[in-house]
């Protein structure tokens, strides 16, 4: 891929909410409870980015522009950068190591059963996100990949399950999800008449 | 603001915020200097506390001894109280507008005296004690807090509770203008809390009007709100409006909520998890490893007799 101006104002979008974080660490700016606040931030920045990845192709589709397209790989990859801070900073800061709490807990704490099993599966895409594997693959490469829907759903159960009582943030996301899947899945009438997209420049995209 | 009485202990030895205050500062510049170094600029947390310094405060032997307080700051930036917003910096943020003066206290129920009274004539009779509890917030997370308040016990007596008195039951007032949580039923409002009567009555329960020597910033429950040490932190009904003996058990907040998870006792207990977390450990706000929780919030010797013989895990 062509590393123009776009490329590195993308990828400074994707590395920035990570810049700030830094930022907020170094001053003193994390609140009362840092270990707290890095989690959250880190869950959330990994569900931004995921949803924006998910909105690129619809994207396209609306505008009929190919330029969305270019970035969903690099922003799929941010939201696994997110995920493996937010999964360490609970496995290093929270729990310290503590295997018998981080085993009994990924067994008996819903929350955390499904958030790390979002995070399992993200791993191998992020293994198959290269263009050789994109063509090694072949077919395979589209069926594994549409294990982001998993990973969607997933993730928002894991928010939606451990807020105590305000669900207002997480069923935001939980609506997002489920219009981009929508449309996805459902073309809607106006969009089939428009003309035919282009052709795609590489083997990645649907 | 309260009662003029003779001192009998000098401000100078009461918990000075300033000290605590400095302490923040010097670890604020130090990380501002080191990015002065990096060529970077940006602003830090700065808190100013209400000012309003509480007279005639007695330390009171009641203190958890040999704990080490957290931060004025972190105590006045990092709260849950849902009718300023959800999140923990809500409060401080939105509470801006909330006025705790004037206010009244209606006291009514199963006792001889009911009424409303001006919180300065709640508060007149009885005198302040600093007591310095350990606070566990059933989100796994504590606190040290040097309150400034009065024991529940001696305030209760003075209404006389009769012989159907069994409970004790709070309302925290409802201002949906000036608490935009209210806006939103994220919780049935107005908040509402309650005691088993030997709760109220114990020693180590009290009201509190402050903390760090100063009245209670608007965010920590101003003007008036309950302190039970060794229940998890909800329990601590902020803003209270309202005092009423009931003989039988009063609805509570959070168990309306969700039953499940949040019981009328609501003590706390290591060995009782939350449905969806472990309350086996807590972090010490401030600090980096956990710490394990220890029964009744390390309270046992005191409490633990209240609940003889009950089924703690059934009672929760």
């Amino acid at each position: 891929m062509m590393r123009d101006r776009l490329w590195y104002g993308v990828f400074l979008c994707g590395l920035a909410p990570f810049l700030w974080l830094v930022l907020l660490a170094v001053t003193d700016g994390l609140g009362a409870n840092p270990i707290e606040r890095i989690t959250h931030f880190t869950g959330d920045w990994q569900l931004n980015l995921l949803l924006t990845a998910l909105a690129l192709s619809p994207l396209r589709r609306l505008t009929r522009k190919n330029i969305f397209i270019r970035f969903r790989r690099m922003l799929g990859l941010f939201a696994f950068f997110y995920v493996c801070l937010h999964f360490s900073t609970w496995l290093v800061l929270d729990q310290f190591f503590d295997w018998n709490d981080i085993v009994r807990d990924i067994v008996k704490r819903p929350f955390i059963t499904v958030g790390f099993i979002a995070f399992l599966l993200l791993i191998p895409m992020a293994v198959t996100s290269t263009r050789k594997m994109v063509q090694r693959l072949g077919p395979n490469w589209r069926k594994l990949h549409s294990c982001v829907y998993v990973i969607g759903t997933l993730g928002i159960i894991h928010y939606l399950w451990l807020v105590k009582a305000d669900k207002l943030v997480p069923i935001i996301y939980g609506s997002i999800f489920i219009l981009l899947l929508v449309l996805r899945l459902q073309v809607p009438q106006w969009a089939k008449n428009l003309p035919a997209l282009q052709p795609q420049r590489t083997g990645a995209q649907p | 603001m309260i009662i003029k009485r003779p001192p009998d202990i000098k401000a100078s030895e009461i918990t000075d915020k300033s000290l605590y205050l400095r302490r923040r500062e010097f670890l604020r510049d130090t990380a501002l200097a080191g990015l002065a170094v990096a060529g970077l600029g940006a602003s830090a947390r700065a808190v100013a506390g209400t000012g309003e310094k509480l007279g005639n405060v007695k330390k009171s032997l009641l203190s958890s001894p040999g704990e080490e307080l957290t931060p004025y700051e972190d105590i006045t930036t990092y709260n849950n109280f849902y009718e300023f917003g959800t999140n923990k910096e809500d409060p401080a943020a939105n509470s801006g507008k909330f006025k705790p003066q004037p206010w009244n206290v209606r006291v009514g129920g199963e006792c001889n005296k009911p009424g409303s009274y001006a919180l300065e004539d709640f508060i007149k009779p009885h005198a302040l004690e600093e007591r310095i509890y350990r606070m566990r917030c059933v989100e796994a997370w504590s606190m040290v807090i040097p309150w400034v308040g009065i024991p529940l016990g001696d305030v209760l007596k003075r209404f006389e509770p009769n012989g159907n008195a069994k409970y004790v039951a709070f309302t925290t007032v409802m201002r949906p203008n000036e608490m935009p949580g209210q806006r939103r039923a994220v919780l049935e409002w107005p908040y509402v809390e309650g005691l088993r009567m030997d709760e109220a009555m114990h020693p180590l329960t009290i009201l509190s009007i402050g903390l760090y020597g100063e009245v209670l910033p608007n965010q920590n429950g101003a003007p008036l709100r309950l302190v039970v040490p060794w229940k998890y932190g909800f329990k601590g009904i902020k803003s209270i409006v309202k005092v009423e003996f009931t003989s039988r058990q009063p609805p509570t907040a959070w168990n309306i909520s969700n039953s499940r998870e949040y019981g009328f006792y609501s003590n706390v207990n290591p060995q009782v998890d939350h449905p969806r977390w472990s309350q086996g450990k807590e972090r010490r706000i401030g600090e980096f490893l956990k710490r394990k929780t220890l029964m009744f919030n390390g309270y046992a010797d005191q409490v633990a007799s209240l609940y003889a013989g009950m089924d703690l895990q059934k009672n929760y």
